[in-house]
Order: structure tokens, then C-alpha cells, then sequence
């Protein structure tokens, strides 16, 4: 069914009790050409562009837990494309491209909001290296305005400009296409759209290994039974090592969490997204009203999903310092979600040393502004067995080939990325 | 908060301590004759246990030693520390 202002009406007057599901719950077939695993938005988006690009609609999507449960729906949604490096840049921005048409290209709605990204500056070497990577940004057709520090003040009144601020403002770079979108409904957005063309969506379906015949797989076995595969992705940023290890493979990648809280809701105090490199924070306000703060990782290995006091402390120290007009707040709830933290802080899309098997891992902090992106080049690498132009530098080979995409210059420690 | 028994310091809180990273990985003995594989491995590639992970850190707000640490990345419970090399065998 298609969603509009029409079948809006209709299911009001059966009072919103008629709406048909917007995805099968099928039991799982003998055997898929393609099966995904991972059910987040990045696994559904890959199903989704297999069936609508290149038509490979009989397609599995395996969820250990529910659609959208890992972190797809435990990001802070800021979607912007203000990368240097050419490779990102690429990629990060044909993203925000199909973001910008998301929602109609679903027929669902994501919230997609581009109400801004800006990095404050606030030192004179914060504004020289903004204003290099806005000029690399603008090279690559990426919106970029380099903002002096009344601008910034007019910009984010609250913000604490003063002479006596404890993180003095002296600019700021803006990406005014940048902005937030609706996690969980990307993820039922890609689901729906899917479904409706055919792939099979299997949640409470937990992958335990992996059949291989020489060096092909032939199938998965979980624990629903033994699912056949033609070819299989692996979209399960988080645990992408646990996976990978079921077909014998080492990654260059370590596993971290990463917390955010929300306040109390209030009405609209903040229209746009403000973020630190210094003082390691970002926030931004959500549509129902809560502030959606976070910062930096715990800083050491970490598969516990949940909250940690001292990062806690400290982007509640960093919201009160740059903002102090928040200091009354009080904060909701806190929650934690583990990233795939890369050993140059850039993802890895591509082919492995098996041959139908592909992965698509190692987000860092950036997975959920990729979805449309890694979708896509994913769903093209899966089907063409090979990269698509946008994710050709994303190899998992790079490592070893010294062809590395280190944006911050952190060299090879995950957690410094 | 996440205690850690220095070894020589006692129990302190974890943000007196700066993480530095698996423990296990040595820097090949001959630079000189290991492939480009081996190299590949030492400097990027992890094993990112879900579970028992030995590490190593530093009591950067304490004595400043490096220490070795034994710990869980999914209870962070701390089960053993050391000096640097002197875990347990597990």
C-alpha cells in the first residue's frame, strides 16, 4: 500500500485499526541468492537496493534481534557529508544526496532535516584547518561556509560567546545541507521497501556459523535452521569480528562504545546541529524536544551496550560549558552502542579472501549518515562482484597495501579515531 | 566507574588510567625479515575478543607505569593485573 494523504483518510475513519503490516514475517526458504546478515539499516538498504538496482529480489535479511535494534536505533542521527579526503567526500556526499530524496524514494517518511552541522572553532588552528577542509570540501562540490565568530553568535544564540567562556568561540565551519533524519524509521523505511519487492526479513535469527566448500560459502546456519546462499554479505558493525571469525577471518578493526543521553524534553531552544572537535561533544535537539548530546568513546575495548558514568560526566560538563543556559536541565536516559572502530577510522566495503562473501564493516562514529550510501555500494558489490566507484578505496586489502584513508591522522589505534 | 588494581598503586578509578591497547601483539623481532603479511598483521589486524581481552595500560594519573590488565569487553570485569608481560597464563 501506498502511503498518502488518501490513505491516511481512509484509515482514520476505520479508526487507524486497518493498517495493513508493512512487512511479511516469512519463515526462511531453502536456500537465497543472496543472504544478509544483519537486519540494521545498513542490511536493509542493501536488500533494498539488490531488489530496486539490480534485481535480486530472492534475498534474505537475518536479524539476531529486531529490525533496527543494535545502532541503527542507538545513534544521535546526524547526517553530514564534511570530509577531506577525497575518497569520503565522495561517498559521504552521494549519501547525503540520496538522503535528501529518501524519503520519497521510500514512500516513507525519515524526518530528514537539514537544519546544519557546525563545527565550532576555538582556536586560530581550529579555524585554519576548518578553513582547509571547507576549501577541500567546496573542491568537491560539497556546501561548506567558513563562519567568523558573530556569525556563529547570531547563528546559536545560546551558545556562550563571551570573552569568559571556558571555550571560546572563534568560528565555526557549516555544513548547511548536513542535519538529522528519524533512525528508526530508515531502518522500517529500507524494511517496507524490501519486503515490497520480494526479500524475505527474518528477525529472531541468529547467525551461528558459516557452511563453506572450499573457499565459497554455501550457506549459514542459524537458529532457525540452515539457510542456502548463493552469495552473502555481512552488514553487523558491532560484532563484525564475531561474524568474520566464523569464515576464519582477522580484521583491522576493534570493537568500542560509544554512550549518548537525551534531556527532558523542552520546546525549540536549538535549530541546528553544534559539534566540537576540542572539546570532544555534539548536540543537537530532537523533534520531540529532548537535547541529544554525545561524545567521545570509553577509550578501551568494550561489547557492553550500555552506559559508563565518566563519558557521561564529561559531555554533561562540555553541554553546561559551551551552553550554560542548559545547566537546569536534567537528563533522561543514557545508553551506550558499540561501533566497529577501523584502524585508519575510515569503513571497509568490498570483497573478502572468500570468494561470495562480502562485508561491509569498521563505521567508527559514521554509520548512520552512510546508510543510503553503504546500501548502495554494497547491494553493487554484492551483485556485480565488485566495487562500486564510491566504495573502490574501501577495501578491505588497503591495510596491508598502505593505501589507508586516515581523515584525523591517528595512525593505526582504533580508538583514537 | 571501572576499578583497576594497579600493581603498584592499588585500586584506582578507571579514568586515572590511559588504555593502550591489546596486549598480545609483538613487534616482529626481525623488521628486517618478516613479509608484508606479518607486518599487516602487527600493526593492524585484532583479535577483539567478546570476552576475556589482555591489554595494556597506563597509570598516567598515578605512578605512570605500564601495566598489563586482564579484563572482560563484555562485564569489564577486571580479572587480573600485572607488570607488563607478567599475566597469569590463561
Amino acid at each position: 500500500m501506498k502511503y498518502s494523504i488518501f490513505s491516511l483518510v481512509r484509515n482514520a475513519l476505520s479508526h487507524h485499526e486497518r493498517w495493513p503490516l508493512a512487512w511479511r514475517s516469512p519463515d526462511p526458504k531453502r536456500e537465497y541468492d543472496a543472504v544478509i546478515i544483519g537486519g540494521g539499516g545498513h542490511g536493509l538498504a542493501t536488500a533494498y537496493y539488490l531488489a530496486r538496482e539490480h534485481g535480486i529480489g530472492n534475498v534474505a535479511v537475518l536479524e539476531k534481534g529486531y529490525l533496527g535494534g543494535g545502532n541503527t536505533g542507538r545513534n544521535t542521527t546526524i547526517v553530514r557529508s564534511n570530509y577531506y579526503l577525497n575518497a569520503n567526500a565522495h561517498f559521504y556526499e552521494f549519501s547525503l544526496k540520496l538522503w535528501e530524496r529518501l524519503s520519497v524514494d521510500l514512500n516513507f517518511n525519515v524526518m530528514f532535516s537539514q537544519r546544519g552541522v557546525l563545527n565550532l572553532a576555538h582556536s586560530y588552528a581550529d579555524l585554519e584547518s576548518y578553513s582547509r577542509r571547507g576549501n577541500a570540501m567546496r573542491l568537491n562540490g560539497i556546501d561548506a561556509e567558513l563562519l567568523d565568530r558573530d556569525e556563529v553568535e547570531r547563528m546559536v544564540p545560546l551558545l556562550d560567546c563571551s570573552a569568559e567562556a571556558r571555550y571560546p568561540i572563534m568560528g565555526g565551519l557549516l555544513q548547511p545541507r548536513g542535519g538529522t533524519a528519524r533512525h528508526d524509521a530508515v531502518a522500517w523505511g529500507y524494511a517496507r521497501g524490501a519486503d515490497a519487492r520480494g526479500v524475505d526479513i527474518i528477525q529472531q535469527c541468529e547467525v551461528t556459523g558459516l557452511r563453506r566448500n572450499g573457499n565459497r560459502i554455501v550457506g549459514v546456519e542459524t537458529s532457525r535452521g540452515y539457510i542456502g546462499a548463493k552469495k552473502v554479505g555481512l552488514a553487523v558493525a558491532g560484532h563484525s569480528g564475531q561474524v568474520a571469525a566464523m569464515a576464519g577471518l582477522r580484521l583491522p578493526i576493534e570493537t568500542h562504545v560509544l554512550q549518548a543521553l537525551v534531556s527532558e524534553p523542552v520546546k525549540p531552544v536549538l535549530d541546528t546541529v553544534v559539534t566540537s572537535g576540542a572539546v570532544h561533544f555534539y548536540v543537537s535537539q530532537s523533534d520531540k524536544g529532548e537535547l541529544v548530546l554525545g561524545g567521545d568513546l570509553d577509550m578501551y575495548n568494550s561489547y557492553g551496550q550500555r552506559s559508563n558514568l565518566p563519558p557521561v560526566e564529561h559531555a554533561v560538563q562540555s553541554l553546561v560549558a559551551l551552553f550554560p543556559s542548559f545547566g537546569r536541565l536534567r537528563m533522561l536516559r543514557t545508553w551506550g552502542g558499540v561501533m566497529d572502530m577501523s584502524m585508519d577510522g575510515s569503513p571497509i566495503i568490498g570483497k573478502t579472501p572468500i570468494d561470495n562473501l562480502y562485508i561491509n564493516c569498521g563505521w567508527c562514529y559514521g554509520g548512520f549518515k552512510a546508510t543510503p550510501a553503504a546500501g548502495w555500494c554494497f547491494a553493487h558489490t554484492i551483485a556485480q562482484d565488485r566495487p562500486h566507484a564510491l566504495n573502490e578505496a574501501f577495501t578491505l586489502d588497503r591495510y596491508a597495501q598502505g593505501h589507508t584513508l586516515d581523515e584525523r591522522g591517528a595512525g593505526p589505534f582504533a580508538w583514537m579515531h | 566507574m571501572m576499578l583497576i588494581k594497579c600493581p603498584h598503586c592499588g585500586a584506582r578509578a578507571v579514568t586515572e588510567f590511559t588504555y593502550g591497547g591489546a596486549a598480545e601483539i609483538a613487534r616482529p623481532a626481525d623488521p628486517v625479515g618478516v613479509s608484508d603479511a606479518q607486518w599487516t598483521d602487527y600493526v593492524y589486524m585484532r583479535d577483539n575478543p567478546r570476552g576475556v581481552h589482555d591489554e595494556v595500560w597506563q597509570h598516567s594519573a598515578g605512578c605512570r607505569r605500564w601495566i598489563a590488565v586482564r579484563r572482560n569487553t563484555l562485564t569489564h570485569d577486571v580479572i587480573a593485573t600485572a607488570d607488563p608481560g607478567k599475566l597469569p597464563h590463561r
